[in-house]
């Protein structure tokens, strides 16, 4: 009950540190979503649009990938930029590129999996007009895009949320280095074996309020766009 | 109805040795240095065989050791931070503490030395030397004993570590070493650990002085005071450190070797 009540005051007090925290992990997922958001809403069209052997084959295979644990993403990535690694010269491990690298490519699955998920809603009425109407491939993209827009809120914040919540790469490509790479996960993580618990109930707290705050948001906001 | 009596009987069964087994083992907190040089791997299944009584090794920094033994989680402690131990034990937490054995810290480091660590007078020189070049620092950053150690060296040196040049990793100390050599920095470490670990690093030991009484490494084990957690297995730990102070336990530490070095030494008694 104490460490809850010192937690709370860590929290109110805006230590410091628990903030950068709180930024770096924000920023982390923030990028990691960005760019798995860009090349899984490319990647989720074609998978809609585009007719090409083994499709079915091929979708299943990339929304089964979601099942990836994040420290399998974790060992893969490391192998390749350790110093021994092909991508070794980089100098990226233990940096926040490794990190965002790390996120993006666990987070690719997820947002292609919910984007396919949201575009294969779509009214089979609307694919056979945009088949009609005879437009470029581009065009029947953008069209596609603008007649889900619940489809792209939930993938990106589900994924955001997602990407927030794994402590796995962080830990293992981002070091948990004080001040530079440290997120709310790794950081929980490590205060707990410190013993500083209040500290990681503090960053518990926080990491709890955004995983729900960005629950009801994407709630929200797909309620509101299906509603429109 | 039959049969869930049947299947609750089956988990009862299952679960009784499990209990049992619980009952009758040591839950040791030790710090990553001595679990990470594999020396427990060697020495607590000597203690087994002796004693019948397994060890659960819980192996976390020294300050985490310590804040386990305060909500009574662990029934013994086997740290390397004095001072420390020395706070633990005034505030009652700990029943009885016994210098086990000792070794030394050593100053790694990128084979260019780009701080010119190698030929420092001193330990605090060489530290003085690192932030003054802000060649790249990776500190424990864990409130373990190595950790306490280094913040103790650059206290000694009149230095605040700060810049983007003092990284703290928050890992033990077999994973902070690989981190360390992957982005060529500087680290402080136990000898033991780095031992076991200096064939696979891209690291050299750059400063180390044995003599240096700074750099001398202290281990004990502490005994939780089982009077404010009643569930603390004293008796048994109390075995242990008979044991361990005992001539078996003793052979045991001077025969650990790495590469045919010795590692732990055992300290002379008073």
């Amino acid at each position: 009950m104490m460490a809850l009540i010192t937690a709370l005051e860590l929290i109110v007090s805006g230590n410091r540190e628990l903030f950068f925290t709180v930024g770096t992990s924000l920023a982390f997922s923030f990028f990691s979503t960005l760019f798995a958001g860009i090349f899984g809403l490319v990647i989720a069209t074609i998978f809609t649009l585009g007719k090409f052997p083994l499709r079915r084959f091929i979708i299943s295979l990339v929304t089964s990938l979601m099942a990836v644990p994040t420290v399998v993403v974790g060992l893969i990535v490391y192998s390749l930029i350790s110093r021994s690694g092909p991508l070794g010269s980089l100098g990226w491990l233990f940096t926040p590129y490794a990190v965002v690298l790390g996120q993006s490519i666990f987070a690719l699955p997820i947002v292609i999996s919910y984007l396919w998920a949201g575009f294969s809603k779509l009214d089979t009425r609307f694919f056979e007009t945009i088949q009609t109407i005879g437009c470029s491939f581009p065009y029947k993209c953008l069209l596609t895009w603008r007649e889900s827009p619940a489809a792209l809120v939930n993938a990106l914040l589900s994924t955001f949320g997602r990407v927030l919540s794994e402590v796995g790469i962080s830990m293992m490509l981002g070091g948990n280095l004080r001040w530079y790479t440290r997120t709310m996960t790794t950081a929980i993580a490590l205060e707990t074996t410190r013993g500083e618990y209040e500290y990681a109930l503090a960053l518990g707290i926080l990491l709890l309020l955004f995983a729900m705050g960005i629950n009801a948001l994407t709630l929200r906001m797909v309620r509101q766009k299906v509603a429109a | 109805m039959r049969l869930l009596s049947k299947s609750s009987l089956t988990i009862l069964v299952l679960i009784i040795p499990s209990l049992l087994a619980a009952e009758g083992s040591l839950r040791l907190a030790t710090t990553t240095s001595v679990e990470n040089s594999r020396f427990l791997d060697f020495l607590l299944p000597a203690f087994q065989k002796e004693t019948g009584i397994p060890v659960d090794v819980i192996a976390l920094g020294t300050g985490a050791a310590l804040a386990l033994g305060r909500k009574g989680d662990v029934d013994a402690l086997l740290v390397h931070a004095p001072a420390q131990e020395e706070r633990f034990m005034q505030e009652g937490y700990g029943v009885s503490r016994a210098n086990i054995m000792y070794n030394d810290f050593l100053l790694v480091g990128p084979e260019s030395d780009p701080a010119g660590v190698r030929f420092a007078p001193t330990i605090q020189e060489g530290f003085t030397r690192i932030a003054r070049a802000r060649a790249p620092f990776l500190s424990r950053g864990d409130g373990s004993g190595t950790h306490i150690k280094e913040k103790e060296i650059w206290n000694k040196a009149g230095i605040l570590p700060q810049g983007s040049w003092y990284k703290e990793g928050g890992q033990g100390m077999e994973a902070l070493l690989r981190m360390a050599s992957d982005m060529k920095a500087y680290t402080l470490t136990d000898s033991a650990t780095w031992a076991f670990l200096r064939e696979k690093l891209s690291l050299k030991a750059l400063y180390r002085n044995q003599n240096e009484s700074i750099l001398k490494n202290f281990y004990s084990l502490i005994l939780v005071n089982p009077e404010p957690h009643p569930h603390v297995a004293f008796s048994i730990a109390r075995t242990f450190l008979e044991w361990i102070t005992g001539p078996e336990g003793r052979q045991k530490i001077q025969s650990y070797t790495i590469r045919g070095k010795q590692v732990f030494f055992l300290q002379r008694q008073p």
